[in-house]
């Protein structure tokens, strides 16, 4: 699939940038970072999670705990997304029950991989509260789901595509407003 | 495409690349066996039917867990005999099945082919669970998980497969699965237990097969080494003269197993007799596998249901 | 009532004839033979560009009447038969009750009577009830119309009652049928054994079960100076036995099977319960055997042992499955497309083992189209290619392995005593 640039929204210092709030509000929220557990959503929130709770450890000295979700098996959409989509591994390293959890991801958008990652949570234990930071927020929700935490919102169409693009998986660091052609 | 089959029928017409698919889903799978919750909503509301012809309780639970672990509704039907004795034909068998509308359905049958014909007939997906002494493809790939588990790697390994080759649908199915991924399969057996041209079966691969004339020249030197399950009623067919000869010729026990590799690991698809092919020693050991099949054989069935369920339907 | 059919290539191997010519029919018998010839006030039947033959002799077939008349009815095989270009048909006497007294000979005979299109010859069974131990009514079968006498399907394997039934069957002048096959040796098997049965898990039948049974056949018949057929020859090694025996002059002739000359176990693979029948499927080097030994003349005739089964007992699991496939109206295609169009066996050859090589195998009428014989002939087109549906056959049964095969040759009409009896649509 070819697609059309339409715009740049960060670059990599923007980036960093918003991480580095992020991590602020979180901390400033929370009151420290007892209890503190970043989890990525795969696969893009994963290295943002770690980013944060660098980051977090440089403002307060101590580093979260941070682990991943794989949401594909509850996924809500398997039926429709075929073939096979690729299933990898939820890594959580402490017992969830009791933990303040921030949920990283890059984009929200529909709301549903939110939703699969709360079940999924859930399945784990009983946090004390889950908490949801993105890096992008461009709209048209599908459920009643809102993030704690936002690096920008952005106004879209249905159509254009949000890519977050990140060195640990892309060439480049940057985040654009692609189209299909 | 890593994966879009319809049906899991045998090992012998599986890529390299849909066989690392499943092994590496397995892997995500496993993760969810160990969590205190261990089900995930993956496929609720679908109807799996776990249709065995020939008694079994090890591979039916353990087809049922990985459904249920899936949020899968499992039904368990057994029957004895074959079609013909039940005076009812194939073809109804499959329309009956068809009319619940089940999404997959693992049958293990007496009689060779059978999944292959139901295959055709009805449009759940079909999963071997085993077939006469054809093909036992879930077996195989646990057999695989568990080895990629203990040694990272199948390429290069030397495998011995040991005992009853002839009715063996697990010797079958891993004398494709194994020289798919590269290993170097050696069989024996009794010669009455070992059928003509074994070494013929397999298709062209990195791997080898070798049917050897002596069990200690497949173990010299192996790096894994699967015994099979050896049948009492093979003695009144003439195949070998007792159980007790068969142990003392055919057994692996401790001494034996000192020609393979000082890290070879063993395996056996269970159940186990002691003392005949195996002794107790050597099921007992740290180099006894047996029981990281039974678990891993959870894990590999969750990734085939979920891989056949999310399959592209047009 | 005079028939010309004109014009078209005549090949009669009973007589070495082999042209272009016309050949007149009167009185449903021949009446002559010539390469040019006026045609005023008679029936012309215009077989320019088709090849002309005496009329088709299958002598293998169970036409499963009396008793499993939902498979098969005389009439609907003897319909099979002649739109498969055959005018004579053996009928194998494992039908239920087994034809071994004159009794059921006779219901068979009167039962092609009435069906009026090919002519069926029963062949008795050795043995009473085909068990293997008393021997038939030989006598009185063959005077009620028998040619033959086989336990088909159910091989005697006692030697002795073997020995006893050619003695027997030499008093009566009948050919001993056999169905080659050591039932100790192939207790189980549901194909051949080799590379494709290991691999499938399904119970083999080695080929030293026939081979056996050829060797002894053949021993047997020395001994009893009985005349003695092997049925569906199907190995390298039985076909060298008899190449062997016929060399030292012994009374021993073959038949093959168009099905072992097409195919292969490797068919098999399918899980396709139409590639099962009895003698299995053999292996490359056994088919390459079989065409070789039609070549030579070693096989002395292509018999289909046509072995019609309901659709839903086919439809079962591959081991339970009965044995048997049907062959009547596919054996011309598939025996020109193997032998003629590939292997390059000449034409004449192969008529030879569909008309004078199954005669005189069982002493048999027809088969040749001297003048004064009965009309019974055979047009068919040897080039025309057409794929075989089985929905279109006039046998009951639909159990065929070459089911979407192209083939080539076609029957185009056939004559039984100067009748059509069938004429492609």
């Amino acid at each position: 699939m070819d697609f059309k640039l339409k715009s740049q929204i960060m670059d990599a210092a923007g980036i960093k940038r918003a991480l580095s709030r992020l991590a602020s509000q979180i901390v400033e929220n929370n009151v420290g970072t007892a209890d503190l557990l970043l989890l990525g959503v795969r696969r893009r929130g994963v290295p943002l999670a770690e980013r944060i709770a660098d980051r977090i450890a440089e403002l307060e000295g101590h580093r979260p705990p941070t682990g991943q979700l794989d949401i594909t098996l509850y996924r809500d959409d398997l039926s429709t997304v075929g073939p096979s989509p690729v299933v990898n591994r939820t890594d959580i390293p402490v017992d969830v029950t009791d933990c303040i959890i921030v949920l990283v991801d890059d984009v929200l958008y529909t709301g549903r991989t939110v939703r699969a990652a709360l079940d999924e949570l859930i399945d784990f234990g009983r946090p004390r509260r889950v908490e949801l930071a993105v890096l992008i927020d461009r709209g048209h929700r599908e459920l009643p789901i809102q993030a704690d935490y936002v690096g920008k919102v952005l106004q879209t169409t249905d159509d254009e595509i949000v890519k977050v693009m990140l060195e640990d998986y892309d060439e480049e660091e940057k985040v654009v407003v692609v189209e299909r052609e | 495409m890593a994966f879009n089959r319809k049906d899991l029928l045998g090992t012998r017409e599986l890529t390299v690349e849909e066989i690392k698919t499943i092994l590496d889903t397995a892997e995500s799978f496993k993760e969810v066996s160990t969590r205190s919750i261990k089900k995930v909503p993956t496929l609720r509301g679908k109807t799996i039917i776990n249709f065995f012809f020939e008694p079994s309780t090890r591979t039916r639970t353990s087809f049922e867990i990985a459904a249920k672990r899936l949020s899968a509704d499992a039904v368990n039907i057994s029957a004895s005999g074959s079609s013909v004795t039940k005076g009812e034909s194939l073809i109804d068998t499959a329309r009956n099945l068809q009319a619940m509308a089940p999404d997959a359905i693992v049958i293990r049958h007496r009689s060779p082919g059978v999944p292959h014909q139901l295959a055709k007939m009805v449009e759940a997906s079909i999963i071997n669970g085993g077939d006469g002494a054809h093909e036992h493809p879930t077996q195989a790939l646990l057999d695989a998980f568990t080895i990629r588990e203990r040694k990272g790697e199948l390429a290069g390994l030397q495998v011995a497969i040991i005992g009853d080759i002839m009715h063996s649908r697990v010797a079958r199915s891993n004398a494709h699965l194994l020289t798919k991924l590269g290993a170097h399969v050696r069989v024996a057996g009794p010669r009455t237990l070992v059928p003509p041209q074994f070494d013929k079966i397999v298709g062209e691969s990195e791997g080898s097969i070798t049917v050897c004339n002596r069990i200690e020249e497949a173990l010299e030197g192996s790096d894994v080494v699967m015994m099979l399950r050896i049948q009492r009623e093979r003695m009144s067919d003439a195949f070998f003269p007792s159980l007790k000869e068969y142990s003392i010729h055919y057994g692996l026990t401790l001494e034996r197993l000192a020609l393979a590799s000082p890290e070879c690991i063993v395996m056996h698809p269970g159940p186990v007799n002691r003392g005949v092919e195996i002794s107790s020693e050597v099921v007992d050991s740290a180099r006894s596998l047996v029981l990281d099949q039974v678990t891993n054989g959870v894990a590999v069935r969750m990734a085939i249901l979920f891989l056949l369920a999310g399959r592209e339907i047009d | 009532m005079k028939l010309l059919i004109k014009g078209g290539r005549v090949i009669d191997p009973s007589r070495g004839v082999d042209e272009i010519a016309d050949l007149f029919v009167e009185d449903g018998r021949i009446s002559a033979l010539e390469s040019e010839s006026p045609d005023e006030g008679i029936d012309i039947f215009d077989a320019s560009g088709f090849v002309v033959a005496p009329g088709f002799i299958d002598m293998h077939v169970h036409l499963r009447e009396p008793g499993e008349e939902y498979k098969e009815t005389i009439a609907s095989g003897a319909a099979a038969a002649v739109a498969g270009g055959f005018t004579a048909v053996c009928s194998m006497p494992n039908t239920s009750p087994v034809n071994d007294n004159a009794s059921v000979t006779r219901y068979i005979i009167e039962k092609a009577r009435a069906a009026g299109l090919a002519r069926v010859y029963p062949v008795g069974a050795i043995t009473r009830g085909s068990e293997g131990k008393e021997l038939a009514e030989m006598g009185e079968m063959k005077e009620a119309g028998a040619v033959a006498v086989s336990d088909d399907g159910r091989p005697v394997m006692d030697s002795q009652v073997m020995r006893h039934a050619m003695e027997y069957a030499c008093d009566h002048n009948l050919v001993v049928v056999d169905h080659c096959q050591d039932l100790h040796l192939s207790a189980g098997g549901v194909m051949n054994e080799g590379r494709c049965s290991t691999e499938l898990g399904l119970k083999g039948i080695v080929s030293a079960a026939e081979e056996n049974h050829v060797a002894r056949d053949i021993l047997l018949a020395e001994l009893t100076g009985a005349r003695v057929h092997i049925a569906h020859i199907s190995t390298a090694g039985s076909v060298e036995m008899v190449r062997a025996a016929k060399r030292r002059g012994l009374p021993v002739t073959c038949e093959v099977t168009p099905h072992h000359l097409a195919l292969t176990d490797e068919a098999v693979i399918s899980f396709d319960t139409n590639t099962k029948m009895n003698p299995p499927l053999r292996s490359e080097a056994d088919r390459k055997a079989l065409i070789e030994a039609a070549r030579d003349g070693t096989i002395d005739a292509i018999a289909t042992d046509h072995a019609p089964h309901h659709f839903d007992e086919k439809m079962n699991e591959y081991d339970c499955a009965p044995f048997g496939v049907i062959g009547l109206e596919t054996a011309l295609g598939i025996a020109l497309k193997v032998l003629y169009h590939e292997a390059g066996i000449e034409l004449s050859r192969i008529i030879e083992m569909l008309t004078c090589g199954p005669a005189r195998a069982f002493s048999l009428p027809g088969g040749s189209l001297e003048i004064g014989a009965a009309a019974d002939v055979t047009v068919f087109d040897a080039a025309r290619e057409w794929t075989v549906e089985p929905e279109r056959f006039k046998s009951r049964s639909r159990n065929t392995p070459f089911a979407g095969w192209l083939v080539r040759g076609a029957v185009v009409t056939t004559f039984v005593d100067g009748r059509q009896v069938f004429r492609a649509g």
